[in-house]
């Protein structure tokens, strides 16, 4: 069963990543209770350094990746991404005013910059929600589009206008930030990114049997009894939702929220009942892997995480998109 | 005189008339409006007393207190020549990697002092030839020479004493332990922690900033942590919160043995004149004992 091979694939990978690093370390020391936590150096990597950072990874990857298929379904353009309707662009805006202003504020130990990359997000999720509900149903989708890449324009934009504002050591902190990285060190901030990724994935469970008949056209979907504004609009804020919480969790890393729904298609075809999970699952295993790459390649210092997400995931999907021709 | 061959009065005359002339050129050349578009040379023409010929300054200049009054004239990046033109400065300080800057000022026949830095020694080799070009060279070569003593005399203080491992971290998102930088193995802060007695951490990567993951920081194990904050002022309970950021990673001797600083001060982006004052706080960090 595909869905068992996809699933097979994401746990593996986070059994085995923890498992290496550019340290080596001895797991039978890792387990070893007779030396207190605070002095066992194995340990620490193991448990603060690297596990949280395969969780971190596991749970961007398939948040970015299920968002990416939404999008793509729910605009019906294979080009659409988590990025597309200027989610990833209000999450950075946050971010960008939370450093250069050295916001000091702190909910249930996570700190201000993922809460305000998160709050930019929800911003621009308003937005371009609000534009949509102004417009009729039938005409959104290509609406939507435009509005949504306009809105990035707009926002990145201003993201500039910020850096430009900002003293040099804070623009190397935000250029730092747009790179991603999944080294959050702690379970805190993957827990606060899990209670919204949990929501999103309520909302995209309801998903699979619309987003086939969305595929259609809207007018054939509502023939067929589907309520096309309101699945339009649990898709939508299902789809954001999950790139706000993977934004703020791992920053913009790049290239996961389009090439994996579109590898996932090529292996398993365009029934959403298999490509939801299957794209949660492969985001999940590609993103613990780019990592392992990102961390270990140039050990011991790393390689920012959306680099090695574009350079092994793009010649792999142009081999999958052209071995087929 | 008639036991002096007129060969060498002629000569004697020659060359006194060329040194006049030289002089006479020197004194035409010393320039009276400067723009500094470096932080760190407006510092340096400050401490040399050369501070009332600045005409201008970067947007990034924030010492002495008296750049405040001074026309801000953009930075590295943007440069705003028209707004330095305005000034008609007859000496432009701008980075040697300015090019375009530089041609354009070339152009508007602006003499132009390119800066140049790549680590500790070449401040005060910047300030003597900087003290030389604005005609302040005897000021300059005491100021220099008061920099380097004072180097001299914290590397005398901390000599033969064990070298604490230390990890000097330059950037991270506040309230996380994410997007963490610290200085590799050159490169001006690297030198200020040599001198002060500390064996850097990340000493053996050959790069000016080390991205450092959780990972390594744990491997590295730092005896001491020195977090260098700039800009904005933390309050002390804000510095206070920072520095228990750090509490998650208790394995590291640094934070278990309470030697986890921030040092708040913008002298450690700038490599100037407060280079000695600045690596003294760190020596006083790694070592108290031997300023006892």
């Amino acid at each position: 069963m595909t869905i068992g091979g996809f699933g097979a694939l994401a746990f593996l990978a986070c059994l085995l990543a923890p498992l290496v690093g550019s340290t080596t370390i001895h797991l039978s020391r890792v387990f070893d209770r007779s030396i207190p936590f605070a002095d066992n150096v194995d340990a620490q990597i193991f448990f603060v350094a690297r596990l949280p950072r395969v969780l971190a990874a596991a749970l961007v990857g398939s948040g970015l990746a299920v968002a990416g298929v939404v999008f793509q379904a729910l605009l019906r353009n294979p080009l659409a991404s988590p990025d597309t309707l200027g989610v990833s662009a209000g999450a950075a805006l946050g971010a960008m005013l939370a450093i250069t202003f050295h916001a000091d504020f702190s909910l249930l130990s996570v700190s201000a910059v993922p809460l305000a990359s998160f709050a930019g997000s929800l911003g621009a999720l308003a937005i371009v929600y609000g534009l949509s509900a102004a417009r009729r149903r039938g005409q959104s989708t290509m609406v939507l589009l435009l509005a949504g890449v306009t809105l990035t324009a707009l926002l990145s934009a201003v993201v500039r206008f910020v850096q430009y504002l900002a003293d040099f050591t804070e623009t190397f902190q935000t250029v730092r930030w747009l790179m991603g990285s999944l080294d959050v060190a702690g379970y805190g901030p993957i827990l606060a990114a899990a209670v919204p990724m949990a929501v999103a994935f309520v909302g995209f469970a309801t998903l699979p049997r619309v987003l086939d008949l969305m595929s259609l056209g809207t007018e054939a979907a509502a023939a067929r009894g589907v309520d096309v504004t309101r699945a339009e609009r649990v898709a939508l804020v299902s789809a954001s939702l999950s790139t706000g919480a993977a934004v703020s969790l791992g920053g913009p890393v790049a290239f996961v929220g389009i090439i994996v729904p579109h590898l996932v298609r090529l292996i398993v075809g365009a029934d959403h009942r298999l490509v939801l999970p299957a794209s949660a699952l492969f985001g999940a295993a590609f993103l613990i892997g780019c990592d392992l790459v990102a961390r270990t390649a140039l050990a011991p210092v790393e390689l920012p995480v959306g680099i090695v997400t574009a350079i092994i995931g793009g010649p792999f999907f142009l081999w999958l998109l052209f071995r087929k021709a | 005189m008639a036991a002096v061959p007129k060969s060498i009065r002629t000569s004697a005359r020659i060359v006194a008339a060329a040194l006049v002339v030289i002089a006479q050129a020197t004194a035409a050349d010393t320039p009276r409006r400067v723009v500094s578009l470096v932080p760190a040379t407006t510092e340096m023409l400050f401490a040399m007393g050369a501070g009332t010929i600045i005409a201008g300054v970067s947007s990034y200049d924030h010492y002495p207190p008296e750049v405040e009054t001074l026309p801000k004239l953009g930075g590295l990046l943007d440069p705003n020549v028209e707004r330095v033109l305005a000034l008609k400065p007859d000496l432009a300080i701008v980075y040697s990697t300015q090019t375009e800057l530089r041609q354009q000022l070339a152009r508007a026949g602006i003499p132009v002092f390119p800066y140049v830095h790549r680590g500790l020694p070449d401040i005060t080799t910047m300030i003597r030839s900087l003290g030389t070009r604005v005609g302040f060279g005897a000021q300059a070569g005491a100021l220099a020479d008061g920099i380097e003593r004072r180097l001299g005399d914290i590397r005398a203080r901390v000599a033969g004493r064990p070298r604490p491992k230390t990890l000097l971290v330059f950037g991270r998102q506040e309230g996380t332990l994410q997007d963490i930088d610290a200085s590799g193995g050159y490169g001006f802060l690297h030198d200020m922690l040599d001198i002060a007695g500390g064996a850097d951490a990340v000493g053996d990567i050959r790069r000016e900033s080390v991205q450092m993951s959780t990972e390594m920081i744990l491997a590295r194990a730092p005896d001491v942590i020195i977090e260098l904050h700039y800009g904005a002022s933390l309050t002390p309970t804000r510095m206070e919160s920072e520095r228990h950021v750090w509490d998650t990673l208790g394995s590291i001797p640094a934070v278990r043995n309470g030697r986890v600083y921030l040092v708040l001060g913008n002298e450690y982006v700038v490599p100037g004149p407060r280079v000695a004052a600045a690596t003294e706080r760190l020596a006083r960090l790694l070592h108290p004992d031997a300023f006892k």
